[in-house]
This record gives C-alpha cells, sequence and structure tokens, in this order.
C-alpha cells in the first residue's frame, strides 16, 4: 500500500469521527466542529489524489476553494449559532425546535 | 521503515487520536483546542501529499480563522448552560449514542472496504500520470503554478467562490446585527 491509500484510511477514519460527533454531540459548537471535521476528510482527499495532477493542479487548488467555503460556512453558523442563544438561551440543538411566531 | 514514513505515521496517529479525543471529550474548551491539534497533523499530512501550499492555507484560514471564531461563540454563549448540558451521562458508549456509533462505525467500515477493493494506486489515471511523469516531486515548487492556473484554468470557479464569499459575508452581518425593528 502507498500513500496514497494510508491518506484515504485517513480521510475515512477522520470522516466517520465527525459524523459520530454530528450525531451525538448536544452543543451546536461540537456539532459545527463535526462538520469542519467531515470537511477536512475531504480536502485531504483532494489533496491526495491532487499530488498526481502536476500538469493542472486541480487537486490542490480545489482544495484551497473547500478551505475557503468551509471557512464562509462556519462564520454563518457561529453567527447562527449566537442568534439561537439569543433566542433561546441555550445552543442545544435538540431544543431549538420553534420557527418564527 | 525510513523516518518519513514514521513520521507520517506519527502525524495520521495524531490527527485520528485528537480527532477522537474531541468526540470523547466532555469539556468544550477542551474538544476545541483538540481540534487545533487535528488541524496542525492534518496540514502536517498535506505537506507530506506535497501540497504545502494547502498547507500553509490551512494553518492561516483554520487556525487563524475558525478556531478563533468558535472560541468567541463558545465565551458570548453562557459557560453554566454548557456545563449543565453536557452532565447528562458520563460513559463514552451509552444507549443514547449506540445509534450513531453504530451508523459511524457501519460507514467506516464501507469506506475502508471500497478503498481497500478500489486499490487507489492501480487506477488508470494514476497509472497513466505516473507513467508520463505528471506526478509532483518532493522538489517541485507548486506555488508559481498554483497562482498562473488560479487566474486561468481556474478562474470561473476563483470567480464563483468569491461572490459566494461576498454573500457569506453579508449573510453573516445581517444574521449578527441588533434587531431594532421587528418585520
Amino acid at each position: 500500500m502507498s500513500m496514497l491509500t494510508y491518506l484515504l484510511l485517513i480521510g475515512a477514519g477522520l470522516f466517520c469521527i465527525g459524523l459520530y460527533i454530528v450525531l451525538v454531540k448536544r452543543n451546536a459548537i461540537q456539532v459545527l466542529i463535526g462538520i469542519e471535521l467531515i470537511l477536512n476528510a475531504a480536502i485531504l482527499n483532494l489533496v491526495a489524489f491532487g499530488k498526481y495532477d502536476k500538469l493542472y493542479n486541480g487537486g490542490q487548488t480545489f482544495a484551497l476553494f473547500a478551505i475557503v467555503l468551509a471557512g464562509a460556512a462556519s462564520a454563518v453558523a457561529l453567527a447562527i449559532i449566537l442568534n439561537v442563544y439569543k433566542q433561546y438561551k441555550t445552543i442545544d440543538p435538540n431544543a431549538v425546535d420553534q420557527l418564527k411566531d | 521503515m525510513s523516518i518519513e514514513q514514521v513520521v507520517f505515521f506519527v502525524l495520521g496517529f495524531v490527527v485520528l487520536a485528537s480527532a477522537l479525543t474531541v468526540a470523547a471529550s466532555k469539556n468544550l474548551v477542551r474538544s476545541i483546542f483538540m481540534f487545533f491539534v487535528t488541524l496542525f497533523a492534518l496540514a502536517g499530512l498535506y505537506v507530506f501529499a506535497l501540497a504545502d501550499f494547502v498547507a500553509i492555507t490551512q494553518i492561516v484560514i483554520y487556525v487563524g480563522g475558525v478556531l478563533v471564531l468558535m472560541l468567541f461563540a463558545f465565551m458570548l454563549t453562557n459557560k453554566e448552560v454548557l456545563n449543565n448540558l453536557q452532565k447528562s451521562d458520563g460513559r463514552f458508549i451509552s444507549f443514547r449514542k449506540l445509534p450513531a456509533l453504530l451508523v459511524s462505525a457501519l460507514f467506516l467500515l464501507i469506506l475502508v472496504n471500497v478503498i481497500i477493493k478500489a486499490r487507489p494506486d492501480s487506477l488508470a489515471w494514476i497509472q497513466a500520470s505516473a507513467q508520463n511523469a505528471n506526478v509532483i516531486q518532493a522538489t517541485d515548487n507548486m506555488v508559481p503554478n498554483i497562482g498562473v492556473g488560479l487566474m486561468t484554468r481556474y478562474l470561473l470557479p476563483f470567480e464563483a467562490v468569491s461572490i459566494f464569499l461576498m454573500m457569506a459575508l453579508i449573510g453573516a452581518a445581517h444574521l449578527a446585527r441588533k434587531e431594532e425593528h421587528k418585520f
């Protein structure tokens, strides 16, 4: 097995740990951390395959895009978490069960 | 086993172990800082995949931006609420967590099976790129190539990402503003 396979396996493990965190945690910030772990597993796969594209650097370029998108997503998610906290005084996703009015 | 392989496996172990600690930890601050360790070790793995620019971007954006945002959100939401929330059960494996554990373990089984069965080293396009010397070597400098690519071949996704980023910025500012008048 080469480094590519090991990187893919590490990415798979990271994805599943992220999935577990998203399903189990009762705190919106930790759920967000789980989502970031999943995104990082995807970026790891992009980078691992990007090694075999020296001409166009497709994998690395799209890994950069994915990092930017993850940053934007987490900024919006944290703004939403702060609003939810203002409304409900808790950030447990299970407690957030009402639409506006 | 060469020294590079040892460092590679140590980094991979640190990634998985710190991610597991994030999953197991009851303390929110501890899990945020273990997430920090995960991101650093992942940047090390990107260097091993010969993507040094992506590794630096990872450190700058994640460690410099996302993590600070998370700490801010943690400090702005109340601490006592979080502590009460986490006291429900102390064990790592409990009845409530069993379905999630089952789902993620089975998903891991499927993914590992797929990766091993697919044998990524013998994929056709990877063999072809190895034959055409299209594989990045450790001595190559890929940063100029990425810069030129962003302005030529990947210009459309680059612009789309920039528009998306502006939308996210405006949306976050709109969400976080003080609500003075109700609609």
